[in-house]
């Protein structure tokens, strides 16, 4: 048995038998603890809540009376069906033109039309995933490297190297800099690559950024693109959480950046959008790669024939994207609730004392639980992240997993739950500090004096309410939580 | 500054295939806005049997409004499920209609398949699994142009041919696969398998059974893999019956052997169900490491959940996907044989075929001389001259020229007659081209038959012959 598994795996490639596929990682581990005991408020109320999720499940109702409201938007409906059959023989790969200026046009809103998409630029492909995949084969060749700035997106090491053969290559971003992508930080990690031989072709940003929830300045995008241009290597914007940026009105887009800017080689600017957190439809499959670069629209519309947006979908996206009454609606409200449960999430932590990266965008925040690490170490991190799967029953994910420098910062996602789950979990996370004050090794003083330009929330350990107690809808003004020195 | 994958053109688009579309979409048909634009035969799409769907879809309201049979909305869930393991109803009824299609001679389980974005993304995974970068697959030509895309662009593989000849109705023959084997070590390539398209793409012929033997017997030998693409098993319109790979390796009780993990299908809605729009394709292997590999391949490329809710309900129905089948290949087997009999009119053949939305026809008499370039010649005077976009035997890889794959169910009755007069007045007009110009030699030279002229002038019926003498 053993010697044919062993012929089995020869029959196949390298691809299919390495672990390029990045689900060996403890990462998972907290994944597979929530699928064997998932929270459930009646049935399961002892279970495991998920907050490794990053998915937006705040608005579904807009979207649901829309759907209710325009039911032609279904190609399979009695009265869409006369549409039925040339939307499912439409293969075509440039996609529906309908469609593509439905997204454009939601992309244009999303950043408050201070930019304008061009749907003949819009590529579609099989979610971001896909997208990430495809402007990798296009941009890379195998052993040649992307420079990522650190936290990251974990999967991102699937979907840029596994069947590319691609590197990614960590630009080390600081907790002393709030994060910050440095220029410093950017040439260091470039000199890192040229010394052990390994070509550059691009830097890739997320921006919000995952996992930080944070959206980049206008300085430092504007020092982002004079480096790559410097380098004349490619520069990839990850922008999928745009809509989830609460103050909308502060978000710059790579787009705007590069419209001011016209010393910037606009063949070397790539954007990847989808529909999976902004509007909640990961099930969908609603990638975009939208290139400034003719040559990569080209060659990426061909390659996305291994994965099409299903035109059943596009039809319906293009419906409802193109009702500009029900976008404008969508983004705002969408933002508001944003708002409203990041701040909930925010102050419920701050009760115990529990600090997180000042952000206003995507759906999680980054949760400094360093003081609870027995040593400033990875293993420490591991340790307690176990105890907060197996003792907190709550699957949030560890700095590590995101290739954090520094150990003892964890991603927590907030908008892929009810009220209701969210009370259960920060009354579990106040019990637990509440049970387990020994675990916090540094005195409060200690912390703020290592920590003093970090912005953080911070109340008094004993001011605890319970959750019944806590109101959402708390006048209590601004998201954002500031230090109290 | 880009990747090699963007300045080679290994994505085949230069190729006379897909040239040919641009043509037609520069100047397309229609029957009332431009009666004398180019008629699309090159594209193969089934569009016989949309009214059956759409007849479900009105009787059926609830899958496509996102609600499940309770009348509750199912939006959230189906928006969010972004498993790549699948929807799991949607896989059971996707099996379920699989093994309809092969008379349920087989049945699959539906853990061991695995969903992608149409059977281009299934074709391409599958090769990621299987082959590394510079290994090869043997394929019978002619085959699908769209193979070198899939197969060997991203992935690095490549294709070494397995010769079929017009001789034995392009069969696969025990001595082509070896050639084609030693063929690969020649070229220093490592061959991981091969892979056949069953009912055949271009041919429209399904596999014999002694050609299903010879495949199984020659990569249990050579130790490698089977693709199967089976994407149009589900248009076998007359005999023999379709008998897939998986019933042959059950029929050797060679299932749950080393061999069967060798052997893999691809499969899609594309071509059975017309729906390629939709993108809905799928592997399914024996092999749980490659479902597994595959699985996770798939995040690249995954079936959009509202398509899959949608799907499962359909083919859930039990009395439709029968009534489907049935129907589906009765209007195919009519069309196939309009087509047939419209050619044979004009004094051309087609290979003998039971299954496919094709046919493939020898056009090799209509040659002006018996080369590839002979097949162009012919092909650009059918395109712009007779305003058909027919796809040439070289864009399949087929090693003789002049035969032609021409499309028949992604048009109305009313085109393809037209189309058929169309090919008659060309083969009419040739005719009488021919004999115009065998007049003007037996003119200017003595009266022995000149030995140049094509010889289907004198294999056209003597009626033709005849009409063209008195014409002239």
């Amino acid at each position: 048995m053993e010697a044919s598994n062993n012929n089995n795996r020869s029959l196949l490639s390298k691809i299919a038998t390495n672990d390029g596929h990045g689900e060996k990682s403890p990462y998972f581990d907290g994944w597979k603890a929530y699928d064997a005991n998932p929270f459930h408020p009646q049935r399961n109320p002892d279970g495991v809540i998920q907050m490794g999720l990053a998915e937006n499940q705040l608005s579904f109702d807009l979207i649901q009376e829309w759907i209710e409201a325009n039911p032609n938007a279904s190609i399979c409906t009695r009265e869409g069906v006369s549409g039925f059959k040339e939307t499912a023989i439409f293969q075509d790969y440039h996609g529906l033109p309908e469609f593509r200026t439905a997204v454009a046009n939601f992309m244009n809103q999303v950043r408050g039309n201070r930019v304008k998409f061009d749907p003949d630029r819009i590529v579609m492909s099989g979610g971001a995933t896909g997208a990430h995949e495809t402007l990798a084969f296009c941009l890379a060749d195998p052993g040649e490297a992307f420079l990522v700035p650190t936290p990251y997106y974990p999967a991102f090491d699937r979907d840029l190297r596994w069947r590319t053969g691609v590197n990614l290559l960590p630009v080390v971003c600081e907790s002393s800099d709030n994060f910050k992508i440095t220029k410093e930080a950017l040439e260091t990690a470039y000199e890192k690559a040229n010394l052990a031989n390994v070509k550059v072709k691009g830097v890739l940003i997320t921006n919000p950024s995952n996992p930080l929830g944070t959206f980049l300045d206008r300085e430092t995008l504007k020092d982002v693109v004079n480096f790559i241009n410097d380098k004349s290597i490619h520069l990839v914007c990850d922008e999928i959480y745009a809509g989830t940026v609460t103050t909308g009105d502060e978000f710059v887009s790579i787009a705007e950046v590069i419209k001011d800017d016209p010393a910037c080689n606009l063949d070397l600017i790539h954007l990847v959008y989808s529909l999976s957190k902004d509007m909640g439809f990961p099930g969908f499959r609603v990638g975009i790669v939208y290139s400034y670069n003719d040559h990569v629209v080209s060659i990426a519309r061909k390659m996305s024939s291994f994965g099409l947006v299903s035109t059943q979908t596009q039809h319906m996206l293009a419906s409802m994207l193109s009702d500009d009454k029900f976008v404008e609606n969508f983004i705002s409200k969408s933002r508001i609730r944003l708002a409203c449960r990041h701040d909930m999430f925010t102050r419920g932590l701050a009760q115990v004392g529990i600090g997180s990266l000042e952000s206003n965008a995507g759906l999680f925040i980054w949760m400094d639980l360093r003081r609870f690490l027995k040593e400033p170490t990875f293993e420490s991190e591991m340790t307690f992240w176990r105890i907060i799967i197996n003792e907190i029953k709550l699957n949030v994910s560890p700095g590590q997993s995101f290739h954090c420098s520094e150990p003892g910062w964890f991603r927590v996602c907030f908008a892929n739950m009810d009220d209701e789950t969210t009370m259960v979990a920060l009354w579990r996370i106040k019990s637990f500090v509440r049970k387990n004050r020994n675990l916090e090794i540094k005195t409060k003083k200690q912390f703020w004096q290592n920590n003093q330009h970090l912005r953080l929330s911070s109340r008094r350990l004993d001011d605890i309410l319970t959750p019944h107690r806590m109101s959402p809808h708390s006048p209590l003004a601004s998201p954002l939580v500031r230090a109290q020195n | 500054m880009l990747s090699a994958k963007v300045t080679c053109n290994s994505h085949g688009q230069d190729s006379s295939y897909f040239l040919g579309w641009e043509e037609y979409e520069k100047n397309p048909y229609d029957e009332v806005k431009n009666p004398n634009g180019i008629i699309q035969m090159g594209l193969a799409e089934n569009q016989l049997s949309f009214d059956l769907l759409e007849s479900w879809l009105e009787n059926n309201p609830q899958p496509s409004a996102f609600k499940n049979h309770n009348d509750q909305s199912i939006f959230k869930e189906l928006a969010l499920f972004q498993d790549y393991h699948g929807l799991p109803a949607f896989k059971n009824a996707l099996v379920n209609f699989m093994s309809e299609i092969r008379g349920n001679t087989v049945s699959f389980d539906p853990n061991n398949l695995v969903l992608t974005a149409g059977a281009t993304s299934a074709n391409e995974t599958l090769i990621f699994c299987l082959a590394n970068p510079g290994d090869a697959f043997l394929l019978p030509t002619p085959y699908y142009p769209g193979f070198d895309r899939d197969l060997k662009w991203r992935t690095g593989a490549e294709i070494v041919p397995i010769h079929c000849s017009s001789l034995n109705g392009f069969r696969i023959t025990k001595s082509a696969l070896e050639e084609a084997y030693k063929q690969a070590e020649k070229q220093n390539l490592k061959v991981k398998g091969v892979l056949v398209t069953n009912p055949s793409n271009p041919l429209g012929t399904s596999l014999s059974l002694h050609e299903l033997d010879l495949l199984v017997n020659f990569i249990s030998l050579k130790n490698i893999h089977l693709i199967s693409d089976e994407i149009y098993s589900g248009t076998v319109f007359s005999s023999p019956c379709f008998s897939s790979i998986m019933e042959v390796l059950k029929n050797r009780n060679l299932m749950n052997t080393e061999i069967s993990k060798r052997v893999h299908i691809v499969y899609s809605l594309s071509k059975d169900l017309g729906l390629p729009g939709f993108r809905i394709g799928a592997i399914y292997s024996n092999d749980e490491l490659v479902v597994s590999a595959a699985t996770k391949m798939s995040s690249f490329g995954l079936v959009s959940s509202q398509t899959q809710y949608l799907l499962s309900e359909i083919l859930s129905d039990k009395k439709f996907t029968k009534t489907y089948l049935s129907e589906n290949r009765k209007r195919l087997k009519e069309r196939h044989e309009m087509m047939v009999k419209g050619l044979q009119k004009c004094g051309i053949r087609c290979l003998q075929s039971n299954s496919g939305l094709f046919c493939w026809v020898d056009m090799r008499d209509l040659l002006s001389s018996n080369t590839f370039e002979g097949e162009i010649e012919l092909w650009k005077k059918i395109v712009y001259e007779v305003g058909l976009n027919i796809s040439p035997g070289s864009s399949c890889h087929c090693s003789e020229p002049g035969w032609f794959r021409v499309c028949f169910a992604n048009m109305t009755e009313e085109t393809l007659v037209v189309a058929m007069q169309r090919v008659k007045s060309f083969v009419d007009s040739m005719v009488k081209k021919s004999i115009q110009s065998r007049h003007q030699q037996l003119l200017s030279r003595n009266s022995r038959r000149s030995k140049s002229l094509p010889k289907w002038v004198f294999e056209l019926s003597f009626h033709q012959r005849e009409v063209a003498a008195d014409e002239r």
